[in-house]
């Protein structure tokens, strides 16, 4: 019965997950860190991000511009106090780690080049060609491997926190190579797994991304904020859904439908030309973006393919020598995934679910309701997204409360007693009781592949760009039956090492609670806003809805939702206006 | 889309049942667009859960599912059926001890990477602001820095099938990749490892970890230019010692 003792415990080690670490590693090299995460951490999908991220450089560029961008851009949900907190933080977090190696893209000055992003009013984005997020990743990864109080525990699943008093002490993992239970205990947690675009069936998120942290701290009786809103990236490819990073906009790539038409031009983000110019057409949001393409689908201006109806995304005009200078990964994939030399032919693309802008409820320190636990990136919900999060917006976030999550634990583990044995103890039996009785349920025909199936096609058929009343109705009674059914679930695996059936039957577990907070918190919020479309509620509603969901979890049934005011400093919500023909 | 059916010979080790891997053999459906990996998803969600792998992006990036696919270790996310036989042979990575089916023990390359200081030594530290750093200065060391850690390049290694102690071509690059950085002056401190009986002279050039390696990050390359590096270091010191008849450290110029 083996207990860990650390001062901070650390789930998850990605962008965000390495941040805080190395921030505490710094802080106070005498802490003593356990960082778990259920891969090794290069393979966190931190390195999946490819376009850039966003931090105030240029001289004509200011806080205030990247402020009311991000707040626009979220449809005014943002928390404001912390959005001024983060784009002051933002480029200061950039050039940390452009210090630390990181291999940015540089002008012809030898200074770090920025490019456009969608719905950025200048040019901001920091980027390493198109794989921004990879190059981050190794750079943390390996920059973390200088501190020996940072001590990995790589391909530990984690299970639950650990609570007593109302406080957090710690978490319980399996070590997949033995099977073993682990408790560990610390004085502070901090949850940083990451998002959940796994509850949808076509997603640019990798596997791993089942929201695990997110479930286990809402198990824990810390609500989830704002999960109704669930951003569809609106290039990524038929099939496979992998992304075409928003940076082919960012160079000048256009969208075109069946008949060529730049259709973007009709849905508030015209004129077309000149191109490219910043906040209009192909560089608008994301969300306005991925809308545009529901309603051409429904015209009928879409194009036909087995892999569901694209649009196409043409670059031929870049030339190949800019594309193989700044887009060269996703020539590459394009060419291998779906046959498209993007130098030659336009790309056939769709929206593809790819960030969760709700969370773990936190506030601008990364700090839960619940005592000593902390969470950053984009599990957590502090809340800059607002509604829909503004491209390059979330490597930036990693970092900047990544660091803050890591440094605020640290304050605080100095004045915090250790944790108490027996409790961590008895907690860490708790859990291995009930993996006892997953591990030995007789098969009654229920299975893991069969119900996350289920989930998917009930979370895009109900819950997709445009929900409704009725949609989301179907959702609800559907994940309510999945939650009950999943009691059932038996493993074929009953063996100990690497048992990849039991962490499946655990992801799926944390998808299915994900998912009751996605579906109830939309289903109550009756207005349209970001990300959120409601085909019954088709207007924003400040009166009723300028607040933030909060899903809290029952032991049996579906989550409570409540709500928070939203924390507005400067900006008073207006209209989201993009396009016009002025390069702003 | 047409369906093609392949058969996959999956070579398989669970420690707690089998005294030595086995091979288990499975006839998948597949679309004609799949990859290996899909057919491998295949399997585990309706023919067997017990088959353990591992995977995560599906976009050739995170570096989780590199396996030897008839006879070449390959990211399975990217080993197209359109580009293999009906009839396919899955297995681990060679080099490493094998944990549980395709699934590999990384901790001795992980020991490796961390080994030869994988991280910057800046020449002159700043704390804010950033270094200048020209895209010619960029390009020289870039190529190293794309390695995902896949490991296939392990797998084809003469030299990591006959020696356990030796760095590597993974862990040999990053170390390159440091060294050929213009913000960067840890080379001294990186040849413990790598200029050792156990670094870049184990190398025999045979060029194989280039050859497989996804992201053509040319490990080989970069052993070549450490060597020349490290060979010039070493008359650089014989001159300096005849001149000053005493040794001095390999430090940058």
């Amino acid at each position: 019965m083996e207990i860990i003792e650390s001062d901070v415990v650390i789930v998850g080690a990605g962008a965000a997950g390495l941040s805080a670490a190395i921030a505490i590693a710094e802080k106070d090299p005498d802490l003593k860190i356990s960082l778990i995460s259920k891969v090794y951490p290069m393979r966190s999908h931190t390195c999946a991000a490819e376009g850039g991220a966003a931090g105030v450089v240029k001289p004509e560029d200011s806080l205030d511009k990247h402020f009311s961008d991000t707040v626009k851009g979220g449809d005014w949900l943002c928390d404001q106090d912390a959005v001024e907190w983060f784009v002051e933080r933002a480029p200061k977090e950039l050039a940390r780690i452009e210090r630390w190696g990181c291999p940015w893209s540089r002008d012809e000055d030898g200074n770090v080049a920025v490019r456009p992003f969608g719905g950025m009013k200048v040019e901001r984005t920091w980027y390493a060609a198109d794989k921004s997020g990879f190059h981050i990743l190794h750079t943390l990864f390996q920059t973390s491997l200088k501190y020996p109080s940072i001590q990995r525990f790589d391909e530990y699943y984690s299970t639950d926190l650990i609570t007593a008093d109302g406080v957090c002490q710690g978490v319980t993992a399996i070590e997949m190579r033995s099977g073993q239970l682990t408790a560990f205990s610390g004085k502070a947690v901090i949850i940083a797994t990451g998002g959940a675009g796994r509850v949808f069936p076509f997603t640019t998120n990798g596997a791993i991304k089942t929201g695990d942290g997110m479930a286990m701290a809402y198990r824990g009786g810390v609500p989830l904020k704002d999960m109704e809103f669930v951003q569809y990236h609106p290039t990524g490819l038929p099939g496979t859904g992998i992304l075409m990073t928003e940076g082919c906009r960012g160079e000048g790539g256009i969208l075109v439908n069946k008949d060529g038409y730049r259709y973007l031009q009709d849905y508030g983000l015209g004129p077309p030309d000149p191109w490219p110019r910043n906040k209009a057409m192909e560089l608008g949001p994301r969300d306005i973006l991925s809308q545009a393409f529901w309603h051409e689908q429904q015209k009928g201006r879409t194009i036909k393919t087995p892999h569901g109806d694209v649009i196409h995304m043409d670059l031929r005009h870049l030339g190949e020598d800019l594309i193989n200078e700044r887009l060269p990964f996703v020539r590459d994939l394009a060419k291998s995934y779906v046959g498209v030399d993007m130098v030659h032919e336009p790309v056939p693309v769709r929206p593809v679910v790819h960030y969760t802008m709700g969370g773990i409820h936190t506030d601008r320190y990364g700090q839960t309701d619940l005592g000593g636990l902390y969470a950053a990136g984009e599990c957590a919900c502090v809340s800059i997204n607002g509604s829909n999060r503004l491209g390059s917006n979330s490597l930036t976030e990693c970092l900047v409360f990544g660091r803050e999550a890591g440094q605020r634990a640290a304050q605080q583990v100095a004045h915090t007693d250790a944790p108490n044995t027996s409790v961590v103890q008895a907690q860490r039996d708790q859990t291995q009781a009930e993996l006892a009785a997953l591990f030995m349920r007789e098969n009654t025909g229920e299975s893991v592949a069969g119900l996350r199936r289920e989930m998917n096609e009930a979370m895009e058929s109900g819950a997709g760009i445009y929900r409704s009343e009725d949609s989301l109705d179907k959702t609800c009674a559907t994940l309510a039956q999945l939650r009950e059914r999943f009691k059932k679930v038996a493993l074929e695996d009953r063996s100990n090492v690497y048992n990849t059936d039991l962490i499946q039957a655990l992801e799926l577990k944390a998808m299915i609670e994900v998912a009751e907070t996605m579906a109830h918190s939309a289903r109550q919020r009756k207005e349209s806003r970001g990300s959120h479309q409601r085909l019954d509620f088709t207007e924003r509603d400040d009166t009723n809805y300028l607040n933030h969901s909060l899903a809290t979890y029952q032991v049996s049934g579906p989550p409570i939702i409540g709500y928070k005011d939203v924390t507005i400093t400067k900006s008073q919500p207006g209209q989201r206006v993009y396009g016009g023909d002025k390069h702003e | 889309m047409s369906e093609r059916n392949i058969t996959l010979d999956v070579l398989r080790y669970r420690p707690e049942i089998d005294d030595q891997p086995v091979w288990q053999t499975y006839s998948v459906p597949c679309q004609e667009d799949w990859v290996v990996l899909d057919a491998l998803n295949y399997v585990k969600d309706n023919l067997d859960r017990t088959l353990s792998y591992r995977w995560s992006c599906h976009m050739a990036v995170c570096g989780s599912c590199a396996m030897v696919i008839n006879d070449n270790p390959i990211l399975s996310c990217k080993a197209f059926l359109r580009d293999l036989p009906d009839h396919i042979r899955v297995e681990p990575l060679e080099n490493f001890p094998i944990e549980r089916d395709l699934v590999v023990v990384l901790d001795d390359f992980m020991d490796k990477l961390k080994s030869v200081k994988p991280f910057l030594v800046p020449k002159e530290p700043l704390t804010q602001g950033t270094y200048d750093q020209s895209s010619t200065q960029l390009k020289k060391y870039k190529p190293f820095s794309m390695c995902i850690n896949c490991l296939a390049c392990y797998s084809v290694c003469p030299q990591c099938g006959l020696n356990d102690d030796f760095a590597g071509p993974a862990a040999l690059a990053l170390a390159h990749r440091y060294n050929a950085d213009s913000r960067d002056q840890g080379r001294s401190v990186r040849e413990d490892v790598v200029a050792s009986n156990t670094g870049i002279w184990e190398c025999t050039f045979v060029g194989a970890c280039s050859e497989v390696c996804p992201k053509n990050v040319d490990p080989a390359a970069a052993i070549q230019q450490m060597k020349i590096a490290s060979t010039m270091d070493y008359f650089k010191d014989l001159v300096i010692f005849k001149s000053r008849a005493k040794p001095t450290q390999g430090e940058d110029s």
